[in-house]
């Protein structure tokens, strides 16, 4: 099996290379298109093969490690270009492939006619590669490279309508604030070479159990964490999320939904012994990690731009994640990452089918009543709204409610709390959401130019990724459903050793509570939805009833001013900074001013000897002989 | 018999007249006659010491020596004459096309 690794990244490589190279020959041309998903497609069937054969094998054997080549080799550090598949980083590995494949497949509907259609695509196997090269790499280098390469790639197609300015800034400000988080990264990785002299996953993991709790490790954590929250857009480097959606939006179904975004995640989960050995970096997680949950989903409320909402919605969901990474259920964080991947996914694309039908509008007080025009993208979009807002038994409900039981189980009452509230609020602004995008009265022009329903290629993936909403969650179905956690017995050998590490040092608590807890939770999840039907269903007119919650609905809809916060507090002085010191002094005076004066002092110099040449061929022949005269004497001399 | 030293003397004084004349005079006819006295000069040492060493070497290096100077003094005068032309006169400080 392991000559078949490779593989799953040559093929989308291949697309990228193809694509690129002979991109600008064919255009608009849809062969582009066939060749990307085609790649992706074919990696998705090779990672099935690889997984199929690891189902089928004993548990020993299901961990496969291949060397490509060697890449770095220093000294006792030794760093390759060598993959990893174990029962983690196949999950991810399928996910990327599969969803990846779907949203190809509705990204050649989707950009249709785009005078960026190959290069769309060239990007998007780019990212797929760089993806797989994070998710499979055996060392943390290799994943910084992957991890690297997906900002890169998110940052193109963030930008990728180049033409108007907001996008490029938009694509900018995802770049940097990942660069704040990749320094952590960086750090991380500085701080394991000298403590453990390798960057391997695994002989840093067994050196780390040899190791036992210590400050390095809090470092080593804490600052892997900080790359995490730049990726995984938590607090408090969040802010580029919802603006990356000025992106296509098939990008932010595959890029800033179901995958880059939750590499974070991967790498808390890959990195679990680490984290679990180090509980005040668990603690950070977790309160950081409910914080975001609680703050987006507060934002996400009052957004009337309908990708921003879906955006908060996701910064919000990995914060649910990242809760249950933080009170150590590492499978559970997984396991939601893999249910959000369809769910999140199918929404994208149908907010993508939506904005699609509506040429190109995402205010969704110019939508309603869209139902009756795209039934296919209603009810696929209501399948996937029902599984994120977590009623049972839709794909959202087992995952949510594992991260919810773990946080009250082994970590505090509090945190299952201002869960709950958070799941309250999900529930609440994704039926928004749907009233107003979907029920209501018609707020836009339809003699002008009516709604249409999406072709084939949209709504297939669509269909598919509604199907995996509904049925994805069966995988982790708790024991005390009657399931048996497949998902999560699956991933024991890989999460199982920092899970009871970390439960060790939490304890557990709460027995008995895990159904009442449960149907609290649905409970929520209904009143959530309840709330919105009363104030969104049948509303002509948006946002009068928000108005007047007053004071509350004004630091909600305008972010928290986190984004005017950063403006004053960072990108302004950076700006004079630049301007007054950078600029006019260090450039102008400093730069310049050396440069400048070097060619004056040259200049100067050479006006002194320009004199010695006058063009007079005795004085040449004086200089000759004075020079010989002083040759000879200095020969007589010495 | 005269000795070698008095060739040498006067071949000296030949030379730095004729090094002088290069120096010091501005008509570029007299300092090309300078250096042909400067030439001469060399070829009296030379012969002096090939007589005084019994080396006829020095006397065959001689004739190369005023075969060279006959070239260079055809060259040469073709040269001053172009200059003239375009000049109107052979001071040699009014010619400083050299400079840099």
């Amino acid at each position: 099996m392991n000559e078949l690794i490779p593989y799953i990244v040559l093929f989308p490589l291949l697309g990228f290379a193809i694509n690129g190279l002979f991109g600008w020959k064919y255009k608009t041309n849809p062969i582009a298109g066939v060749i990307a998903t085609l790649a992706v497609t074919a990696s998705f069937v090779v990672a099935c093969m690889v997984f199929f054969n690891m189902v089928g094998a004993t548990e020993e054997h299901r961990v496969l490690k291949v060397t490509v080549m060697d890449w770095i080799s220093v000294g006792k550090v030794n760093v390759g270009i060598s993959y990893l598949i174990d029962q983690l980083s196949i999950i991810f590995v399928l996910v990327i492939t599969g969803v990846g494949a779907l949203i190809h497949l509705y990204s050649m509907g989707y950009m249709k006619g785009d005078p960026g259609y190959a290069r769309f695509f060239t990007y998007l196997n780019l990212f797929i590669v760089m993806m797989l090269q994070l998710v499979m790499a055996d060392n943390y280098l290799l994943t910084f490279l992957g991890w690297e390469g997906v900002g890169l790639c998110s940052y193109l197609l963030i930008g990728f309508w180049y033409e108007e300015v907001k996008n490029g800034d938009a694509a900018k400000k995802a770049f940097i604030v990942n660069r704040i988080g990749d320094f952590g990264f960086l750090v991380a990785m500085g701080i394991m070479l000298v403590t453990f002299g390798t960057l391997n996953y695994q002989d840093v993991a067994n050196g780390a159990l040899s190791m036992g709790s210590s400050t390095a490790i809090t470092a080593i954590t804490m600052m892997l964490f900080l790359g995490c929250t730049g990726k995984s857009a938590q607090i408090p480097l969040f802010v580029w999320l919802p603006d990356a959606m000025a992106g296509p939006t098939p990008v932010s179904a595959l890029i800033h939904a179901a995958t880059m975004v939750t590499s974070g995640i991967y790498l808390v989960a890959r990195s679990n012994i680490l984290f679990a050995l180090s509980p005040a970096t668990l603690s950070v997680v977790a309160v950081v990690a409910i914080c975001t949950a609680l703050l987006a989903a507060m934002i996400g409320i009052f957004q009337n731009d309908i990708k921003k909402v879906l955006a908060y919605s996701t910064v919000s969901q990995l914060g649910y994640m990242f809760l249950g990474l933080g009170v150590g259920a590492f499978s559970a964080g997984v396991f939601h990452v893999l249910t959000h991947a369809f769910f999140k996914a199918c929404l994208f694309l149908g907010s993508g089918a939506v904005i699609h039908a509506m040429h190109h509008e995402q205010d969704m007080q110019k939508m309603g009543g869209l139902k009756k025009y795209l039934p296919i993208t209603y009810w696929t979009f209501l399948i996937a709204t029902i599984a994120i807002a977590g009623i049972p038994p839709f794909a959202g409900f087992f995952s949510k409610d594992e991260i919810l039981w773990k946080a009250f189980s082994q970590g505090s009452v509090l945190l299952w709390v201002l869960g709950a509230l958070g799941a309250l609020m999900t529930a609440f602004y994704m039926f928004r959401l749907v009233y107003l995008t979907f029920f209501g009265k018609e707020r836009f022009d339809a003699h002008h130019h009516p709604p249409h329903e999406v072709g084939a290629a949209m709504y297939i993936p669509l269909i598919v990724l509604a199907a995996l909403s509904i049925l994805g969650g069966f995988l982790g179905v708790p024991e005390i459903l009657g399931g048996g956690e497949t998902l999560h017995r699956w991933l024991e050998p890989v999460l199982g050793a920092g899970e009871q590490l970390a439960a060790a040092h939490a304890g557990v608590h709460g027995e008995g509570m895990e159904i009442p807890l449960m149907a609290v939770s649905v409970g929520i999840a209904v009143v959530g939805i309840l709330l919105a039907t009363r104030y969104y269903k049948s509303k002509t007119t948006l946002a009068e009833n928000e108005r007047k919650i007053g004071g509350f609905y004004k630091i909600a809809s305008n972010k928290f001013y986190v984004d005017k916060l950063y403006e004053s507090a960072v990108v302004k002085p950076t700006f004079g900074l630049s301007n007054s010191f950078l600029y006019k002094i260090v450039d102008v005076k400093i730069i310049d001013g050396i440069v400048n004066g070097a060619a004056a002092v040259t200049g100067m110099l050479s006006g002194i000897l320009r004199r010695l040449q006058n063009g007079l061929v005795q004085n040449y022949a004086m200089v000759i002989v004075i020079g010989i005269f002083a040759l000879i004497g200095y020969i007589l001399m010495f | 018999m005269t000795s070698l030293t008095n060739y040498l003397l006067v071949s000296a004084a030949l030379f730095a007249i004729g090094a002088a004349g290069v120096f010091f005079r501005r008509n570029a006819i007299i300092i090309f006659m300078c250096v042909e006295l400067m030439l001469n000069a060399v070829n009296l040492t030379l012969i002096a010491f090939s007589q005084f060493l019994g080396d006829h070497s020095g006397q065959v290096l001689v004739f190369f020596v005023m075969t060279v100077a006959a070239a260079e003094a055809a060259v040469g005068l073709a040269i001053v004459i172009a200059i003239y032309r375009n000049k109107a006169s052979t001071e040699v400080d009014t010619l400083n096309l050299l400079k840099g």
